[in-house]
């Protein structure tokens, strides 16, 4: 039965490393400031999930909160880049 | 009471969260409390109205619906990328909607189920009118999505935050 | 993580195959759509019940190996509800300000909101 578990984990590890790659791959091409901002969003969800994954593999609790930095950072980031885009400036 | 606790439903979230990461032994709780009031007290200087949040039973069902929704468009999207966009035929486009609900919680809502729901996009609401712009991603047109969120979500959203 | 039980093992195991592939579909789409807006929906895949499969994988996996209702992943869950919509939003309005100041096909602005017009701005 672990076998299976296992399998599904390291499944999940692998698929969520080639969506980061795929998020990645956009992020690099663009070709506009949107869709890189949105790329970057997007790679972030695939870390966050990537380190719940990690968390459930290793059976180590502490990856939640790791997942968690990575989620309020990517909040941070993502609405700091599309305000820089919507006025020019992120502190006005 | 509403001067003591302005904010309940932001106090009752923070006592819970609190107990959640520590635990719910009677310490813990005092300080969990503690801090809720606090911080609830804090939030009233900057955000002086409350979130109005009434019928927590309509609430559950629009969860629900909202839930399964999703599902089903999770489907459906999965299904539109798999097939190639059924095959070339796939068109998306802009669709206005006239919303009635005004309140910010209920609008707050409305754009968490629009942004969950893969398929559909917020792109701009215009408080004047109360036009809200949606970005869909299939557009057919046997699906009415203006009829579709003004009585499928905007009712349960008035009832509760309204 | 080989110590939990049979009941509790394959829902983790069916969560996570089902939460990995949707986020793998999910940056699929934002990879090879052509056009802006047809890219903003697929990474809600990911974002909706992509997440929402693995924290309800953790929460069952938690709990069934520490034998208590651990619930803590949940706030991954909801952080990422209540935030997704507020990057999407200025988002889609910093794109739509960018295609319209450069005359893209885009829907038009409403009269008196101007582009300069900060205080019309609900964020």
């Amino acid at each position: 039965m672990s076998l299976i578990l296992t399998a599904a984990l390291i499944y999940g590890q692998v698929a969520l490393a080639v969506a980061a790659l795929l998020a990645l791959w956009r992020l690099l091409k663009g070709p506009r400031a949107q869709d890189r901002v949105l790329a970057l969003d997007t790679f972030y969800v695939c870390i966050m999930l990537q380190l719940l994954v990690t968390g459930l593999r290793l059976g180590n609790p502490h990856f939640l909160v790791a997942a968690l930095i990575i989620a309020l950072m990517s909040f941070v980031s993502s609405v700091a880049a599309a305000r820089f885009l919507l006025r020019g400036e992120v502190i006005e | 009471m509403s001067r003591l606790v302005p904010h309940p439903l932001l106090s009752l979230l923070l006592f819970l969260l609190w107990g959640v990461f520590t635990s719910f032994t009677p310490g813990q709780m005092l300080l969990g409390a503690a801090i809720a009031l606090v911080a609830g007290r804090a939030v009233a200087t900057v955000e002086p109205e409350p979130l109005r949040f009434r019928r927590p039973d309509l609430f559950v069902k629009l969860f629900f619906i909202v839930g399964i929704d999703i599902i089903r468009s999770n489907r459906d999207v999965v299904r539109l990328i798999l097939s190639g966009g059924r095959h070339g035929e796939r068109v998306s486009g802009f669709v206005p909607i006239p919303l009635t609900i005004r309140s910010e919680g209920a609008l707050a809502g409305l754009a968490v189920i629009i942004t969950a729901t893969p398929g559909t996009t917020w792109v701009e609401y215009d408080s004047r009118t109360g036009v809200l712009l949606l970005h869909v991603f299939d557009l057919r047109e046997t699906d009415d999505w203006a009829t579709l969120v003004q009585t499928r979500y905007q009712p349960l959203l008035a009832g509760v935050f309204e | 993580m080989s110590a939990l039980p049979l009941w509790a093992a394959l829902p983790v195991a069916l969560l996570v195959v089902l939460g990995a592939t949707l986020a793998v579909l999910g940056t699929w789409g934002l990879a090879v759509l052509p056009r802006f807006y047809e890219r903003l929906h697929p990474p809600a895949l990911a974002s909706s019940w992509g997440t929402g499969a693995i924290v309800l994988a953790v929460i069952i996996a938690t709990s069934a190996g520490e034998g208590r209702l651990a619930i803590e992943a949940i706030v991954v869950g909801v952080f990422v509800i209540v935030t997704t919509p507020v990057t999407m939003m200025v988002l889609t309005r910093a794109a739509l300000q960018r295609d319209r100041a450069e005359g893209a096909d885009v829907p038009p602005a409403a009269k008196a909101d101007s582009v300069q017009s900060g205080s019309a701005d609900p964020l």
